[in-house]
């Protein structure tokens, strides 16, 4: 099973590399892993996928809840938050084919962020399995090249993840 | 107070408490060193940095206190890696402050640079790189508290030159404010509550005693526990001496090289109460039918551990010293009314297999055999020795037969298994406990990898006494190669005949005694305790002989070589 995780670190350097480290070196494995500021200018919040059971769950956090520079750990998976993801997508458009591809830009609410001769750059927001389903249409057009961020996920409840318990 | 960066780190490692510092200067470290020229602490300069990492550790061991060491840049501070990860695995209280290039080259290869905060991640509770020499006082405040608190373990300071020559403010922290790091003393009641309950429905109990009991300073708790409530115990290699060897209650080591009675208990009982330990695969062999008839009890103060190789129905996370002190209030009443009289049956049928299956081996008069130079020096220190050891054979000899009575009186690498340990770790234990008999129990092999450090003991003239069980092989290796590879023995022996430990000994200023024939050699450990400064006995030993009983890696505990109940 995935299992989404929201840790919360000082904004140290090196601390993304000890943390994507120690849970390599424990042999989990990671799906994705995001990094980035938080509304505390000295609190970076990364954004953990883990595949594994419960019991790996259990390890993985208890493991990392030891390293000095982890404030808190909060599991998203078993609450409901939002979970979202960014990519840009370069997809091979033809004058002939520019038309196709722009109607399923709209089906999908993405945007189009950058067109020339032969190519177009979509970005598109979304969870996970929409922007796959986006991904798969356009490949029929040719990717040329995409990146992808990772998930990013947050509560639904009021409180924050440094709050809770 | 102004001060440099240096005298900084000078004045906050005295506000610590620091006496003894281990350690060898280099370029780097230079204005460190400078320092030290002007201030109180005593500073051992060891042979090599490894020298010095192990020697702070088994100060460490021996005291309890944080043991630290210095070490140069690059170089100085990798050869401080197996003692930084043999400290990290045995949860030993370590500071390390290593010299680093000046801030303007770091990372740019220069000259002597190695990036060790990036190296040491992995076995260290946690480490620094200094960037502003303001940090000081406080990074050295933290790296103290967190190396001593909660589970113990070794902190590194990297600190780059150029800090170390920049004058500061000096002002020393009186606190820590660490958001991600509050060790919990205390648990819940709830969950010692629930132990209770397992220990009144149980019909066969048993203790699993480990290092943790140690550190936490809890051993006279646990004992005391034990006692009242008549359950027996057994005990890793890292827990020997929580509970004095010569208990009734003590059934002795478990696990590969455990005692017949030690490893049938796991298989029989019902309730296996761990407490302080971390179920090693050294210990448990076969994880799948490790105590596979018991409801397994957990204690520690570190949660990473419940669950991490053997999954516990109940745990207790928090510091011994208040779980355990919860545990025997909550039993009180239990063992007024009787209860532990419910476990007599149990008492003994653990204690007839002591009887039955005691450890052992063929005496002879030929050859001088490894098990009786343990003996004979268990009896001449009167069991009362601080042991050190090396990793091999000897190593496990020391353990099952020198009846250890008190806790800190075996030190050994028992995580990492580090041959070349003994001697500088020795050297710690004997400078943090001057007025010990510190005995060192060594192989040829382990020896040899830090031999260098005999010019340190003969330096400082320490009263440590070392025991060669010189049998002229990698005695272990060599064991595994005959009972797993066919007898086919692929470099384990030392050629010639190996090294005259005696003309080594005496190179290095120390004196060195030799015992070839069975008769000879209680006269010479005798000699050697009575022989001032460092002794090193070359005791010749028989090379074929077996640590037994041995249960094979990655095999259930009741498949024992050699370990029949008669
Ligand atoms: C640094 C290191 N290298 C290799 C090993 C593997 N090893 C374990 S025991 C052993 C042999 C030890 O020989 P010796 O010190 O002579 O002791 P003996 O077993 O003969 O008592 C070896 C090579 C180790 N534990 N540590």
């Amino acid at each position: 099973m995935r299992h989404t995780l929201a840790v919360l670190v000082e904004n140290r350097p090196g601390v993304l590399v000890h943390i994507a480290g120690l849970i390599a070196r424990r042999a989990f494995n990671i799906e994705s892993i995001t990094a980035g500021y938080t509304e505390q200018a000295d609190v970076t919040r990364i954004t953990i996928v883990v595949e594994g059971d419960n019991r790996n769950l259990e390890q993985v956090v208890n493991q990392l809840s030891k390293l000095v520079d982890v404030i808190k750990i909060v599991e998203l998976t078993a609450e409901p938050s939002i979970e979202r993801e960014l990519a840009l997508i370069k997809v091979k458009a033809r004058p002939e084919t520019r038309s196709d591809i722009v109607d399923i830009v709209e089906i999908f609410r993405a945007k189009i962020v950058d067109v020339n001769r032969e190519t177009m750059v979509i970005e598109l927001t979304g969870e996970e399995t929409k922007i796959d389903a986006l991904c798969e249409v356009l490949a029929d057009h040719g990717i040329v090249e995409m990146v992808r961020t990772g998930k990013l996920a947050l509560s639904r409840k009021p409180g924050a993840a440094k709050d809770s318990e | 107070m102004k001060m440099t960066g240096a005298q900084a780190i000078v004045a906050s490692l005295e506000k610590e408490g620091v006496e003894l510092i281990f350690g060898y200067p280099g370029g780097q470290v230079l204005p460190l060193y400078d320092a030290l020229y002007d201030c109180k602490l005593r500073h051992v300069l060891t042979r090599h940095e490894q020298g010095a990492a192990h020697a702070a550790d088994g100060y460490a061991r021996a005291t309890g206190k944080v043991g630290v060491c210095f070490a140069t840049s690059g170089p100085g501070a990798t050869n401080l890696i197996t003692g930084i990860a043999t400290a990290y695995m045995d949860s030993v209280p370590m500071v390390c402050i290593t010299g680093q290039v000046p801030l303007s080259v770091i990372g740019k290869d220069s000259f002597q640079e190695a990036d060790i905060t990036g190296i040491t991640a992995p076995i260290t509770k946690h480490n620094y790189l200094v960037k502003n020499a303001n940090d000081l006082p406080r990074v050295i405040k933290e790296a103290f508290f967190i190396a001593r608190t909660g589970r113990p373990g070794p902190v590194v300071i990297d600190v780059p030159k150029c800090l170390m020559t920049t004058t500061i403010d000096f002002d020393y922290p009186e606190t820590v404010r660490l958001r991600g790091y509050k060790p919990q003393a205390e648990g819940k009641a709830e969950e010692v509550e629930a132990v209770v309950q397992a220990l009144a429905e149980a019909k066969k109990p048993l203790f699993f005693i480990g290092g943790g009991v140690i550190t936490a300073e809890a051993a006279p708790l646990l004992r005391r526990l034990a006692e009242t409530q008549q359950i027996p115990l057994i005990s890793t290699l890292m827990g020997l001496g929580a509970i004095p060897a010569t208990d009734p209650l003590f059934l002795g080591m478990v696990g590969m090289h455990g005692t017949v009675a030690a490893n049938r208990a796991v298989m029989e009982c019902d309730l296996l109460v761990g407490v302080g330990v971390r179920f090693d695969d050294r210990v448990t062999g076969l994880l799948a039918r490790f105590a596979s008839n018991a409801r397994v009890v957990h204690f520690d103060i570190d949660r990473a551990e419940v669950n991490k190789n053997v999954v516990a129905d109940l745990a207790v996370v928090g510091d011994l010293r208040w779980s355990l002190a919860a545990l025997e209030a909550a039993m009180a009443d239990f063992a007024k009314a009787g209860g532990p009289s419910r476990w007599e049956d149990w008492r003994c049928q653990v204690s007839r297999w002591s009887q039955e299956a005691p450890l052992g081996y063929q005496k002879s008069d030929e050859v001088i055999k490894p098990q009786s130079v343990i003996e004979e020096i268990d009896r001449q220190t009167k069991s009362d020795a601080v042991i050190v050891t090396d990793v091999g054979q000897h190593q496990m000899w020391a353990a099952q037969y020198y009846r250890y009575q008190r806790p800190r009186r075996l030190i050994t690498s028992g995580g990492l298994g580090t041959m070349g340990y003994g001697l500088p770790a020795a050297i710690g234990a004997q400078m943090g406990k001057p007025e010990e008999q510190v005995v060192l129990i060594s192989g040829d092999g382990s020896f040899l990898m830090n031999c260098q450090e005999l010019a340190t003991a003969v330096e400082h003239r320490l009263p440590l006494k070392v025991a060669i069980l010189n049998n002229k092989v990698l005695g272990m290796v060599r064991q595994w190669q005959k009972l797993f590879f066919n007898q086919r023995y692929s470099y384990t022996t030392f050629a010639n005949g190996g090294t005259d430990y005696v003309r080594l000994a005496e190179a290095f200023g120390a004196t060195g005694l030799r015992a070839e024939r069975p008769e000879e050699m209680p006269q010479v450990i005798a000699k050697a305790l009575a022989t001032e400064g460092p002794v090193v006995m070359d005791i010749r030993v028989c090379c074929d002989e077996n640590v037994l009983p041995m249960v094979p890696a990655g095999a259930p505990l009741d498949q024992m070589i050699n370990g029949e109940v008669k």
